[in-house]
């Protein structure tokens, strides 16, 4: 049998545990900023100023077109340092994840911004309402709530990315299990954890994910 | 009616592409007059309306409301376009009712009525739902504050945009179809409101509708249009008992005859 | 001025692992087409088991990580004595992936087919196989091309994960240049630039590909 429960308990294993919050932490925060800074986004792709919508169009299509690897390589060793900031490697990825998956995030809002029904701009133009009050009063109430499973998908591709964080030394989970590999030679504990840890996690979030949109639904009949 | 008009339609041209639905229209409205606004669909009855309530832009022309350009701010004696501020602040003395209701979803039918006084008004809560229980009161649903527009009726759901359109006291109400997308049997409870609106409250009303009975009973004048023109119009028992145009009585035979 | 000058180094010898990047981009793309269409339609067979081990590949690669499953194939196979190039547990591991992802888009876009087309091939009294050969994929494929499109995309951004298990390409290049020049800013630069041109190139082949498979089905240009 290749497979060796003892060492699993002995030393696969207990490494993982201790840092299997820096790749729930990196998911959130991560996933955090990709929320606002997404719907930033969205927003400002609708400025009737083309001075300002088109090169948000072009930075989502720039994001979304290259590698996240790259991405993280450039916030970590070029834009950080070069605004004067000595970045933690795990701020350095989130920064990284949060920006990429804004590109993700941002086309999410737009949709559910564009399902909104005319009339209720209209309705809101008749009652006076200020751009911003009729954006963040009218349409985002309405155009947010359906959008949250397609959120969510985002938040678990997310998660799935951030062994990525690896390669610019994040103690993580597949950094932490690929050290292990190294100093025992055995690599297919640690390895094997990981991945059924990430399986069983993306799996449980989808299903959830689902029941979230039956209940959506529900909620909104018509 | 001698006043000088609420609401003044000079020359307006709206086109969609190459569909001319306003053609150099003129329009005199005066205060507390009720208009009734008949037409084949396509005729730009509710461009007419939309142009007034600033959804939609015009080509050229101008509009007044209540002495103020609309679409237009004067500087240093010229005309130069209205920027939002301007909009804002005329655009304050109409109101409008939709043919789809366009409730907020997400709010009762309380905090509909409230949500633009408390936030564009800049009224104190206590009194804008002070106002707004008054004014679901007068549209008979006094029962139905807290519930959601999906909980509603069409009927309900109309009666609702009409008091949100009045909380914000407008000089000029507008009535876009509002009887169009209810059912047969809701339609009675809509009329009955705008009924005690124009007999019993000092208002402004413009409405395009296609209810030839209530238009002739309410209004005290009748505006026949097609093709963006005012083809004919004058008091109700005129234009529906002697119209003088062929296209008048062609419509309201075609109207009438159903 | 000097900068200049290294950044046309940078480009040229970033450009030099550019091969490395495009071979495995298009060997895991056509293993992950044979993998998309291959389970997409066992994900609609009428065979139960047949059914679920596609379900069982889907929720697989889908689920764990990308990279994960590449540092498994990289690090764990040789245990099992299986020694392959580490270009090959590129292309292996992304395509694997990606073609699990593609396998949910075949099968979204044969259910989209519209039923009467099911009926009319009954009707002809066509076998089932060929029904879905004959009649159903080549309209499905039409409607796979645009996610397709983006999955390929996906698939190239993919690539540079290879980097991580020693494959030279383009981004194993720009991390070495990176420790050897510290010129991290303009190195990186250079190398999202190219991968944009790439992703570019997919763009442009792909709307080519849809323009051409819709005129197959009289869908652009033509009277209808």
């Amino acid at each position: 049998m290749i497979w060796n429960w003892e060492f699993v308990w002995a030393e696969a294993l207990p490494p993982l545990l201790k840092v299997v919050h820096i790749t729930v932490l990196a998911t959130l925060y991560g996933f955090a900023i990709a929320a606002v800074l997404g719907l930033l986004l969205a927003l400002l792709r609708r400025a009737p100023v083309r001075l300002v919508s088109w090169p948000v169009v072009g930075f989502i299509e720039y994001v979304r077109s290259t590698p996240l690897l790259i991405q993280i390589y450039i916030v970590y060793f070029g834009l950080l340092p070069a605004l004067d900031l000595d970045p933690t490697p795990f701020f350095a990825g989130v920064l990284a994840l949060g920006i990429h998956f804004s590109t993700y995030t941002s086309e999410v809002y737009r949709a559910g911004i564009e399902s909104v029904p005319r009339g209720q701009w209209e309705a809101a133009t008749a009652l006076n309402f200020r751009l911003t009050q009729k954006m963040f009063r009218v349409i985002l109430p309405q155009a947010i709530p359906p959008v949250i499973p397609a959120l969510g998908n985002y938040l678990v591709a997310m998660f799935k990315e951030t062994p990525l964080l690896a390669a610019i030394g994040v103690l993580e989970l597949l950094l932490t299990a690929k050290n292990t590999g190294s100093y025992t030679f055995r690599y297919i504990e640690p390895f094997t954890i990981v991945g059924v840890f990430f399986l069983i996690m993306s799996i449980v979030a989808s299903l959830g994910i689902l029941r979230l949109e039956d209940w959506l639904k529900q909620r909104r009949p018509g | 009616m001698s006043d000088e008009p609420i609401v003044q339609f000079q020359g307006v041209t709206k086109s969609f592409g190459d569909l001319v639905v306003l053609d150099s229209f003129d329009l005199d409205v005066a205060p507390n007059e009720h208009i009734s606004v008949i037409g084949p669909s396509g005729s730009g009855k509710s461009t007419l309306l939309r142009v007034l309530m600033t959804i939609e832009r015009i080509d050229s022309g101008t509009i007044k409301v209540d002495g103020d350009y609309l679409w237009h701010m004067e500087r240093e004696g010229r005309l130069v376009p209205a920027n939002e501020a301007h909009l804002r602040k005329v655009r304050g003395k109409v109101g409008m009712v939709f043919q789809q209701f366009n409730l907020f979803p997400h709010m009762s039918a309380l905090r509909n009525v409230t949500e633009a006084p408390i936030h564009v008004l800049g009224m104190a809560k206590e009194e804008a739902t002070e106002r707004a229980v008054e004014l679901l009161n007068m549209v008979g649903l006094s029962d139905k504050m807290e519930s959601f527009p999906a909980q509603l009726s069409g009927g309900q759901q109309q009666r609702v945009a009409i008091a949100r359109a009045l909380a914000m006291r407008p000089k000029v109400m507008m009535f876009d179809e509002v009887t169009s997308a209810l059912d047969p049997e809701l339609v009675g409870e809509v009329l009955g409101v705008m009924r005690t609106l124009a007999t019993e409250h000092a208002l402004t009303m413009i409405i395009v509708t296609h209810q030839m009975g209530f238009a002739r009973e309410i209004s005290d004048r009748i505006c026949f249009i097609e093709g963006g023109r005012i083809v004919e119009q004058g008091p109700p028992d005129r234009i529906f008992s002697a119209p003088e145009s062929e296209r008048t009585r062609a419509f309201l035979k075609a109207v009438l005859e159903v | 001025m000097r900068e200049d000058v290294s950044l046309l180094v940078f480009a040229r010898e970033l450009l030099l692992a550019a091969p490395v990047t495009i071979e495995i981009t298009l060997g895991a793309a056509v293993l992950a087409f044979a993998m998309s269409i291959l389970f997409g339609l066992a994900r609609l067979s009428r065979i139960w088991l047949v059914r679920a081990l596609a379900r069982i590949y889907v929720e697989f690669f889908r689920g764990s990580s990308a990279l994960v499953q590449l540092f498994w194939l990289f690090y764990v196979l040789p245990h099992f004595g299986i020694l392959l190039e580490p270009i090959t547990v590129g292309i292996v591991g992304l395509g694997l992936n990606a073609g699990a992802y593609g396998a949910e888009i075949v099968r979204g876009a044969v259910i989209a087919v519209d039923r009467g087309q099911y009926e009319a091939a009954t009707a002809l009294n066509f076998s089932r196989s060929r029904t879905m050969i004959r009649i159903i994929l080549p309209q499905a494929l039409v409607a796979m091309m645009p996610p397709f499109g983006n999955l390929f995309i996906e698939l190239l951004k993919g690539t540079a994960l290879v980097s991580l298990i020693t494959i030279t390409d383009i981004t194993f290049r720009a991390a070495q240049l990176n420790v050897f020049t510290l010129q991290s800013m303009e190195i990186f630069s250079v190398a999202i630039n190219v991968y944009l041109v790439l992703a570019l190139a997919i763009i442009f082949f792909m709307r080519s590909m849809e323009r051409r498979l819709g005129r197959g089905l009289g869908r652009v240009g033509g009277v209808s």
